[in-house]
């Protein structure tokens, strides 16, 4: 298809430069002609695949990252052409997903799951005029880089207003994996309540997927039943919020904003805006300046809020919020700035030391506060 | 023969068992379900606004577009026939395997322990060798815990297959999450990547293709000699349909029992071993596209013979690899493959029944 | 203090292993009757999904949580119809025909359902059973909850009796048991065979309308995360008796509930071995009960998974 309109675009111009070297048409020809020319030289649109692990509609991880490439085309209207494929498993079908993409003409190819690193780094070595975004892993080339989000951020900020909403500074967290990011953000949830409360524990049950939104919501119960009152997930779907809603306890929403399916439980939302860093990554490709690097977006970048702040909250807890939120902009507030313990007292990050990216990368252990053992 | 026959103003009606189901029919019912399939596809992609004729190619044509589509659809064909010749076997002797998703998985398992043990020095071919044997005796072990348990207790060899099935998932995910995992992985549920010494030959350079295929051709012509022209088989398949009969033959039900599973085992072992050491290069939770499942309905779309297993096979995974086709050609959603498979199937299956059968009028 | 505590919580675990286990309890009830009749329907996933989707969008429309279980059960009829007109009158392989309506129920739910993801369904207030549910200790978790749970249990109840009790339900047996001898007896074999597979799919319909409507509440695409396998496991742990069923169903529903509370208070177990323990059991009691003649004939239906054409 590509083929086919270069090759119209390639005739169309040919015969515009005929008509205008000829120089036998009259004033309004040569403007047509020129007109031509324009539209002649306008150069193909940037295709870009998407290759999803989730369907579109499964209101969470995937659906966010649909909405930003919705959010792309809108930006860049016929300058790019986007297309994806979902539900696509991270076993062996993923390479078959990747190189179809390639040999349709996209140039611009991102991932967005974990599983998908291994294949795309194959690939990528292979098609050196393809630019491979991979979300989420650690492995990159020199037409491969890694985007992520900072989604500790979030889970701070809704951790302080946890601290603050708890009546029986029991909370809980619905956990999906124990990788180091979902340890990270159950850390980070854990500090945020702390700094306001420092009473509060934490409760973890993992229940070793990403989305079944019965485990999730028997995880929630338990969690409840445990007597924790307000609950965080780490998980897709909105059977966290739904069952706290039904048994009078608070949680938040992730990924999304999940106010409207539990408008008594929901008390703010921690969202990822994937739309801001695929914006970039897209102008790169269209205009130059696309670089091997590790992205890794916070608050400060706009593809982490908090919002959907609930009427429950008193003033103070969000005037709180927005007090930290900027400082995270800015730079004057640090969510990781020591001393932090470990479960066992060990110190972990040293009195008023300034975590770095790498030390963040590596969190394998719970802080103190955090019930129960990290599974092996 | 005594049927129940239907009333209607038509007449009487009823359906019957055809005497000889010719052989131009056997070929036709395929090729029938097949463009029915086709017309309710074009029916539902018309309905969505899109070109019909289009929405066709992608299926139809474009799995099949060059060297290198095929060699995908070849990739994705082999678990499933390796799987569903086993299977075959087994049905014939009326031996009901269900399990084959179970002995895949353990295949993939022991193949998988075996291509993480340091044995660099056997060199590629002795790693490749003994990987491949693990995995086919993890799945006879497998089956073999079937054939057991129908042996000694008698007991149901649909419900055992089916509950070991959930056994191995659940041995899986333990696996991935617990001892073997990769302890650089950043406790990502999967293991380390298998070294290179386990990188099975390709076929064809440039592409995942694998000598897994030609060894499931091989193994289909292999099923073939052993059903059509072995004494050993043609005495399971006896044993099987008639265990009255065979008896007096001097076949034993035991030994087409064992006989069976131990093969189908073998097969869906095997095929665990080249999903694994093949395309994935590591264990994950996600091992199996439900390929043990999928095989017993190649089986029998297949008619339980093993040339019409590879073209089901074939036919299967194109239809699968169409539907991803079809997301990024067209913008049509995953579901669609799945509603198209389905409707595939149910008209393979009626049209593989209406061969046998037929509806004649009585009165 | 830490009695009342403890009490508590078993009251609570009990109250959530009940919600849990009772779509497990009415997909297992359905399959029970149909394997009672002689078939396997291993389309249960598909049929569940379906009338997921199908009691999800009713429930948006109506509000009414009625209609949305009775939609959810006509759709599991209406797909067990399709299974069991092949199964059954064309003679296909039963397996072969139960995965293709797992994949086709898969699909054409995911197909149907795109409009209704993420759709917000209000949830209705549980008004639990009057005076029992304010009993002290288990009141409140045994009566306040859905009456979608009594009613599995009644059907329980029912199922039971019809099988071992009526007429009807020995002429159900006797079609799983001999066919051929149902059919000398005059039985319509295939119509009862019929009957009990789209009785199976209107079960399994209730358990997916049940997952969907009521207890996660949503609509997501494969959002039955292979309960109906779940369900299909249940009858050979349940020996094909109504009664185990309900053990069976809760049991497999509570395993994940327990292994959350025990994680959550710091214990340690792995989730992959402890939810392999049912599987386990059920082989084991697949092994006892065949041993022994007399126990298999009482226990499993002979002819399970045997095709009949009559006059053959």
């Amino acid at each position: 298809m590509l083929n086919a309109l270069s090759r119209r675009a390639l005739l169309a111009a040919l015969l515009a430069t005929a008509v205008a070297l000829a120089g036998c048409g009259s004033k309004d020809d040569a403007k047509k002609a020129d007109e031509k020319k324009a539209e002649a030289v306008k150069p193909d649109p940037l295709k870009i695949g998407f290759i999803y692990v989730g369907p579109t509609g499964d209101a969470g991880w995937t659906f966010a990252h649909d909405n930003a490439r919705k959010a792309v085309e809108q930006e860049f209207g016929d300058r790019v052409k986007t297309s994806f494929v979902e539900s696509v498993p991270e076993g062996p079908d993923s390479e078959r997903v990747v190189r179809d993409l390639v040999g349709q003409g996209n140039k611009l190819i991102f991932g967005t799951t974990f599983g998908y690193m291994e294949t795309m780094l194959k690939v990528a070595e292979e098609t050196k005029g393809v630019r491979f975004e991979h979300a989420t892993g650690y492995k990159s080339a020199e037409n491969m880089r890694t985007y992520d989000s900072r989604t500790y951020e979030g889970a701070y900020l809704v951790g302080v207003i946890a601290g603050k909403m708890t009546k029986s500074n029991k909370l809980g967290v619905v956990a999906s994996v124990p990788i180091p990011e979902v340890l990270r953000n159950i850390n980070a949830f854990t500090l945020g309540a702390q700094s306001v409360n420092p009473k509060v524990t934490t409760r973890v049950v993992w229940i070793n997927k990403w989305f079944d939104p019965g485990k999730e919501r028997e995880g929630a119960v338990a969690l409840m039943d445990q007597g924790a009152d307000v609950l965080m997930q780490n998980t897709d779907s909105t059977a966290v919020v739904q069952a706290a809603n039904e048994k009078g306890k608070f949680a938040f929403g992730w990924d999304s904003d999940m106010s409207k399916f539990a408008p008594e439980a929901h008390l703010a939302s921690a969202i990822i805006n994937w739309a801001p860093y695929y914006k970039k990554a897209v102008r790169e490709a269209l205009d130059g300046g696309w670089k091997t690097e590790h992205n890794w977006w916070g608050l400060k970048e706009g593809a982490i809020d908090v919002v959907a702040l609930s009427d429950k909250l008193p003033a103070e807890v969000k005037a709180l919020v927005e007090a930290r939120k900027q400082g995270i902009k800015d730079g004057s507030f640090v969510i990781w700035r020591g001393p932090i313990v470990d479960q066992a007292g060990k110190v972990m990050l040293a009195k008023d030391q300034v975590a770095e990216d790498k030390w963040m990368h590596d969190i394998k252990w719970y802080v103190k506060g955090v019930q129960g053992a990290v599974p092996k | 023969m005594l049927l129940e026959p239907m009333r209607s103003q038509l007449g009487v009606w009823r359906i019957e068992r055809r005497p000889a189901a010719t052989a131009w029919m056997r070929w036709a019912s395929p090729l029938l379900a097949l463009l029915l399939t086709a017309v309710i596809a074009a029916m539902l992609f018309a309905m969505l606004g899109k070109n019909p004729w289009q929405g066709l190619a992608v299926f139809f044509v474009e799995p099949l577009r060059n060297a290198y589509a095929l060699s995908e659809l070849a990739l994705k064909a082999t678990p499933l026939m390796l799987c569903a010749l086993g299977l075959a076997i087994g049905f014939r002797a009326n031996v009901w395997n269900i399990g084959a998703e179970g002995q895949f998985l353990l295949g993939a398992i022991c193949a998988g322990w075996v291509a993480l043990l340091d044995l660099a020095s056997l060199g590629s071919v002795g790693l490749i060798s003994l990987l491949l044997l693990a995995g086919m005796l993890g799945g006879m072990a497998w089956a073999g815990i079937v054939a057991w348990l129908r042996d000694r207790c008698n007991a149901n060899e649909i419900l055992v297959s089916l509950m070991l099935v959930y056994v191995a998932q659940l041995l899986l995910a333990w696996l991935v999450y617990g001892p073997m995992k990769d302890p650089a992985g950043f406790n990502f549920p999967q293991t380390p990547r298998f070294s290179a010494a386990s990188v099975l030959p390709k076929l064809i350079e440039g592409t995942r293709l694998h000598i897994g295929f030609v060894v499931a051709l091989l193994a289909a012509l292999a099923a073939w000699l052993f059903m059509f022209r072995a004494r050993a088989g043609h005495a399971l398949q006896v044993a099987g349909l008639a265990p009255q009969a065979a008896r007096y033959a001097g076949y034993s039900a035991r030994r087409a029992l064992w006989t069976s599973l131990l093969i189908s085992g073998a097969a869906a072992g095997l095929a665990g071993a080249f999903e694994a050491a093949g395309p994935l290069r590591q264990l994950t939770p996600y091992v199996s596209a439900g390929y043990g499942f999928a095989a017993i309905i190649v089986a029998f779309v297949g008619r339980l013979h093993p040339l019409g297993i590879v073209l089901a096979s074939l036919l299967l995974s194109m239809f699968f690899i169409g539907g991803e086709l079809a997301q990024s050609r067209l913008g049509l959603p995953n579901a669609l493959s799945g509603v198209f498979q389905g409707v595939l199937l149910f008209s393979l299956l009626a049209c593989d029944a209406l061969i046998l059968y037929r509806l004649r009028r009585v009165v | 203090m830490n009695e009342i505590n403890n009490l508590a919580l078993l009251s609570t675990l009990i109250a959530a292993t009940l919600s849990a286990g009772t779509p497990l309890l009415l997909a297992g009830l359905g399959l029970l009757v149909n394997e009672r009749a002689g078939v396997v329907n291993l389309g249960a996933e598909g049929m569940m999904l379906l009338a997921a989707v199908a009691g999800f969008a009713l429930a948006l429309a109506t509000g009414s949580d009625v209609l949305a279980l009775a939609g959810g059960a006509l759709a599991g009829a209406l797909a067990a119809l399709l299974f069991g007109v092949f199964a059954i009158y064309l003679n296909t392989n039963q397996y072969a025909t139960g995965l293709a309506l797992s994949l086709l129920g898969g699909g054409l739910s995911a197909f149907v359902g795109i409009d209704y993801v993420s759709r917000n369904l209000p949830r209705l207030p549980l008004t639990g059973i009057p005076w029992l549910s304010d009993l002290p200790w288990f009141g409140p978790a045994l009566f306040r909850q859905h009456w979608a749970v009594y009613l599995a249990l009644l059907l329980a109840l029912l199922i039971g009796v019809f099988l071992q009790r009526s007429r009807a339900g020995l002429a159900l047996r006797a079609v799983g048991e001999s066919p051929e001898s149902a059919h000398a007896l005059g039985l319509p074999v295939r119509r009862v065979r019929l009957a009990a597979v789209c009785f199976g799919g209107a079960c399994c319909g209730l358990a997916g309308a049940y997952l969907s409507v009521i207890y996660t509440p949503m609509w997501v695409e494969g959002m039955v995360a292979g309960r109906g396998w779940i369900a299909l496991a249940l009858t050979p742990f349940a020996t094909w008796r109504a009664s185990r069923v309900v053990i069976g169903a809760y049991l497999f529903g509570g395993v994940t509930l327990l292994q959350f509370h025990l994680q959550s208070i710091g214990v340690e177990i792995s989730s992959a071995l402890l939810s392999m323990l049912p599987y386990l059991a059920t082989i084991l009691v697949l092994a006892l009960i065949s041993r022994n003649p007399v126990w298999i004939q009482r226990n499993m239906p002979a002819s399970l998974g045997r095709p009949f054409t009559p006059g053959q």
